[in-house]
């Protein structure tokens, strides 16, 4: 399906053609390809090809020492790199039977909840971009980097937190930084009525995003969706309060639903969500001051640490949906393999190959900026 | 979720509330530098002068972005584990993860708060940088991430050595360190990043992070066959080496440096001694060269000789005089640091890959140089230090003032010597620690207390003993005193010892740094004792040679000279060990190997000449 091998259309007698789209296209965050057959602007059907991304990191991580990969899995979803670390690390820290400190998951948890915060901003401001709301996209952009310059204090990188390793994470926070948490808090919670009224209210948007790429429950369950997709269709599902890991127990939050499964549907739940995430990111900043004690359990030297034998899964709620880290370990220093879930991987190729078909050519960004898929995940 | 004011249809007029915007500062930020977090993982700091060069953040490194680039004209020590190699970052692979400044054994390495560089094509090099304090363009932008507890990926302790209380070893030889447990040992070896420091430190070269490493991963039969390739007195370096490793590791110049000794230490208890031979036998030349090589002494220097050269195929005979083969290690180092039973263990694998060793045969009287000469291909001289120095300060001829060396070979050999209930030890090294804590043993189990003084010439901070040795000769209640010249040993008017008279030092060195001792004639001690015990160094008994070869010999100072094969000018006649090097007993296993290879290379030669 990649160009060197794209073989000439032969057209039949029909008013069917062909229209490569992407790999570069605003429509999702990085390289991503659909080949869509047309008929007028009416999709007869769609190909998705998530290969322009595709960095090798699971064949990578085999040759790299187990604390070596946690420089590279946060490259796996750019937008959401928080996941990634913990997920990778809780499946390490299970492979070696590493008890994470309470303090450490805390930690934790409120990164991952500030990752969501900053992921979503960040698919609302593309969002918008895809109805040409282009203010909105500034505004998601420019607010998104709030929680990065949090996420600069406490890991020393903006992007890229390389943060959490097996055992914990890599600095305790900073003095009065949970103060300056509360005010991003109070600063995002603050914009929330302004994007409502140039987003999600706005009729531009509701009118575009209305019943489009709709899926039903059940075909949810059986494309694989995970997420703030699964919950558009009515189904209450969630990794953090179905299968608690880190402190999620100890957390209140509701889980959002909707009912339509459709574009708009989906992005209403994130919507929810955001305020959902802020709830727990204040309940860690009252919890974290009175939970003590190390911020990492220590590991063995880096260098020579041989896991046992044996395989894991885990698996955490991102931004996008279920991620999973199946882990397996031969008892050397490195992963014998390991395979990432990447919840985009089910969004961006069946579910977005099945909603696209029969939908028009101009709802195809809506569609696939609804599902909220990362490109770099599907691939891997 | 009645939070959010929506409607199914939305609304025409709500966006018209962004208007505000028109009034109200933009959302988006001013794009004006600022500096980065306390914390920001930029551009790499190198402090120099910290950095030893081991190479560990390469090795961490999960981009290969850090290469070693060698800077001529920088200290290198293998001695005290400095390579004149500092890493080099090529940013065109980093990532700025900070694993390296986490990892990093002497916290020389740090990123800084600088995340700033653009380049033209013609300057694309300059993606490849060797970082200094000052970072990447020169100007300090402050530390960023730095080494910190939180992060800090290297292990500085030490795992802890069960020994024998002070209180149940002060009245018998019993071996006082227990050596790890198979537990100990793991965590001890994982401690090791691999720099192999140790291993340019090691006279011998030891591949101790090899051994380290198979320790770690359970594979001792591999950590005894690592060991075997450069050293047959494992078991005695395992006890009572000098661990020059341990010095240079780059772990200590933070923490604790890795317990090298205890580890190989336990490689070689944990494996039975059958394994051990059989390990130690793999690559023995099977057939006999038909070469015989006789060697004079039977210590670390003359079995490692004997050892490599009959696993080369060479018939080795070794000639030792005294009943017991093993040279100082057995009659010079007390048991209660070296069991003779290990010691043993160490000499049945030599003698198992054919070495013929004579005790109780003394050259020079029992068979003659000459005869050997005759008789043998090649001969190596490896008689140790056997003479103990004297200080020639007044009546030291007395009968009761004692070598400590003569002392030491006595017990080990059980004669009786006569304990006395009080000795003072002249000297600071550990050969006078060994004697005053064997002496203060044989006190006790005689007389039911012990009354020993070591008197040292230097301040305690500069004494030439292990540390460890002074602090258990302390915790044995041995009096130490530290910067006291002898000056005479006292006799009364009946002939009988009284004890030792002496001053304090003010300085030891002149200003050329010749030996020159300087006292403060004002502080004046008696010690007195039964005995007096002189532990200031040994000589080598050379009388052997007789005196037509010692003339034709070369000397340098008293010690043979010998050329980089370990040959001295007579071309049969070969020499290592003590009495070439000095005392140690590590140093003692490189010559052998020294000696033994330059035999080998001769003799091959030798025989394809012929």
């Amino acid at each position: 399906m990649r160009p060197e091998n794209y073989e000439a259309v032969n057209h039949p007698p029909s008013n069917e053609f062909e229209l490569f789209f992407g790999p570069n296209h605003p429509g999702i965050e990085g390289n991503y390809a659909l080949k869509v057959k047309l008929n007028g602007d009416q999709v007869v059907s769609a190909r998705a090809d998530g290969g322009y991304l595709h960095r090798g990191f699971e064949k990578l991580m085999e040759g790299r020492l187990w604390i070596q990969n946690i420089a590279l899995v946060p490259r796996i979803c750019v937008p959401d790199p928080v996941p990634m670390e913990v997920c990778y690390s809780l499946a390490v820290e299970e492979l070696g039977g590493i008890t994470v400190p309470e303090r450490a998951q805390w930690i934790r948890v409120l990164q991952l909840e500030l990752s969501r915060i900053a992921a979503h901003l960040f698919t609302f401001g593309g969002h918008a971009a895809t109805t040409g709301m282009y203010s909105n996209m500034y505004w998601g952009v420019a607010d998104r980097d709030q929680i990065l310059d949090l996420f600069e204090e406490l890991s020393g990188g903006r992007v890229y937190h390389i943060y959490n390793i097996p055992g914990g994470v890599r600095r305790d926070i900073p003095t009065g930084y949970l103060e300056r948490v509360t005010r991003t808090l109070d600063y995002i919670e603050s914009r929330l009525p302004d994007y409502d009224n140039l987003f999600f209210t706005n009729q531009v948007f509701v009118q575009r995003a209305r019943g489009i790429g709709a899926m039903s429950q059940e075909q949810a369950l059986e494309w694989g969706v995970t997420g703030p997709n699964l919950r558009a269709t009515g189904l209450a599902f969630d990794v953090r309060r179905d299968d608690p890991y880190l402190v999620y127990d100890q957390l209140e939050f509701d889980i959002p639903i909707e009912q339509a499964g459709d574009a708009w549907a989906r992005t209403l739940v994130r919507r929810q969500e955001l305020v959902q995430s802020i709830r727990i990111v204040r309940q860690v900043v009252e919890r974290l001051p009175h939970v003590g004690g190390p911020i990492r359990a220590l590991i063995p030297n880096p260098l020579a640490w041989n896991l046992p034998a044996g395989e894991v899964y885990t698996r955490v709620e991102s931004s996008k949906g279920e991620l999973a880290y199946y882990v397996v370990s031969t008892g050397g220093d490195k992963p014998y393999r390991v395979h990432v879930r990447g919840p985009s991987a089910m969004h961006a190729v069946q579910v977005l190959e099945n909603l696209t078909a029969h939908a028009r050519l101009e709802d195809i960004a809506q569609i696939m900026f609804s599902l909220d898929a990362c490109p770099p995940e599907v691939d891997r | 979720m009645a939070d959010i004011p929506y409607k199914d249809k939305g609304s025409l007029l709500n966006p018209l509330k962004a208007l505000q915007f028109f009034a109200r500062p933009p959302v988006t930020e001013p794009l004006e530098p600022r500096p980065a977090s306390a914390n920001y993982r930029g551009f790499h700091l190198n402090d120099w002068e910290k950095c030893i060069g081991c190479g560990t953040c390469q090795k961490v490194c999960d981009n290969a972005a850090i290469t070693m680039v060698r800077i001529p004209g920088l200290p290198a020590d293998p001695a005290q584990g400095i390579r004149d190699q500092r890493p080099a970052i090529d940013y065109g692979r980093c990532c700025w993860c900070g694993l390296c400044v986490d990892i990093c054994p002497t916290a020389s390495l740090a990123l800084s708060r600088e995340y700033v560089h653009t380049c033209t094509d013609a300057e694309l090099d300059s993606y490849f940088v060797l970082p200094d304090p000052n970072g990447m363009h020169g100007r300090y932008y402050g530390h960023g991430w730095s080494k910190s507890a939180d992060s800090d990926l290297v292990d500085l302790q030490r795992q802890a050595m069960g020994e024998l209380e002070p209180s149940a070893r002060g009245d018998n030889f019993r071996e006082i360190v227990a050596g790890y447990d198979d537990q100990q040992a793991l965590l001890e070896a994982s401690r090791c990043v691999q720099c192999g420091m140790c291993f340019d430190a090691c006279p011998t070269h030891m591949h101790a992070p090899e051994y380290i490493r198979a320790i770690w991963e359970g594979r001792v039969e591999d950590a005894v066959r690592w060991i075997y390739r450069t050293n047959p007195f494992a078991h005695v370096c395992g006890r009572v080496c000098t661990h020059r490793c341990e010095e240079a590791c780059s772990l200590g110049h933070r923490g604790e440096p890795i317990a090298i000794r205890w580890l190989k230490r336990y490689a070689m208890d944990a494996l039975p001694p059958e394994r051990v031979k059989a390990i130690a036998a793999e690559g023995r030349v099977a057939t006999p060269s038909g070469r015989r090589v006789a060697i004079v002494g039977s210590g670390p220097a003359g079995l490692t000789a004997a050892f490599d050269l009959a696993k080369r195929g060479h018939a080795v005979t070794v000639f030792e005089g005294l009943p017991e083969p093993g040279g100082m290690p057995r009659y010079g180092i007390p048991e209660y640091r070296l069991p003779y039973a290990r010691l043993d263990q160490d000499i049945d694998v030599i003698r198992s890959v054919g070495v013929d060793i004579r005790c109780s045969t003394w050259v020079g009287t029992d068979i003659t140089l000459e005869e050997l000469r005759r008789d043998f291909d090649a001969v190596v001289l490896a008689l140790g230090l056997q003479f103990g120095r004297s200080t020639r300060i007044p009546n030291s001829d007395h009968p009761q003032v004692r070598k400590a060396v003569t002392l030491l070979r006595q017990a080990t050999a059980g004669e009786a010597f006569g304990t006395p209930r009080s000795a003072v030890v002249i000297g600071g090294g550990n050969v006078a620690m060994d004697i005053a804590r064997t002496l203060a043993r044989l006190q006790r189990r005689e007389y039911g207390a012990a009354r020993v003084t070591v008197t040292a010439l230097e301040a305690r901070s500069h004494f030439l003993a292990d540390a460890i040795e002074v602090l258990e000769a302390a915790e044995e209640e041995i009096e130490i005193l530290d910067a006291r010249g002898p000056r005479e040993c006292v006799v009364d008017g009946a002939g009988n010892l009284v004890g030792l008279r002496s001053w304090r030092v003010k300085s030891i060195f002149d200003a050329q740094g010749r030996f020159a001792p300087v006292y403060d004639e004002s502080d004046e001690r008696l010690h007195e004792a039964e005995m007096v015990v002189e532990a200031i160094g040994q000589v080598a008994d050379t009388a052997l040679l007789g005196e037509a070869l010692t003339e034709r010999l070369e000397w340098r100072r008293g010690r043979l000279r010998v050329d980089a094969d370990g040959r001295t000018s007579e071309p049969w006649l070969w020499a290592a060990g003590d009495m070439v090097n000095g005392p140690d007993v590590v140093h003692a296993v490189a010559d052998g190997h020294r000696v033994a290879a330059g035999i080998h290379a001769w003799l091959e030669q030798r025989e394809s000449v012929q």
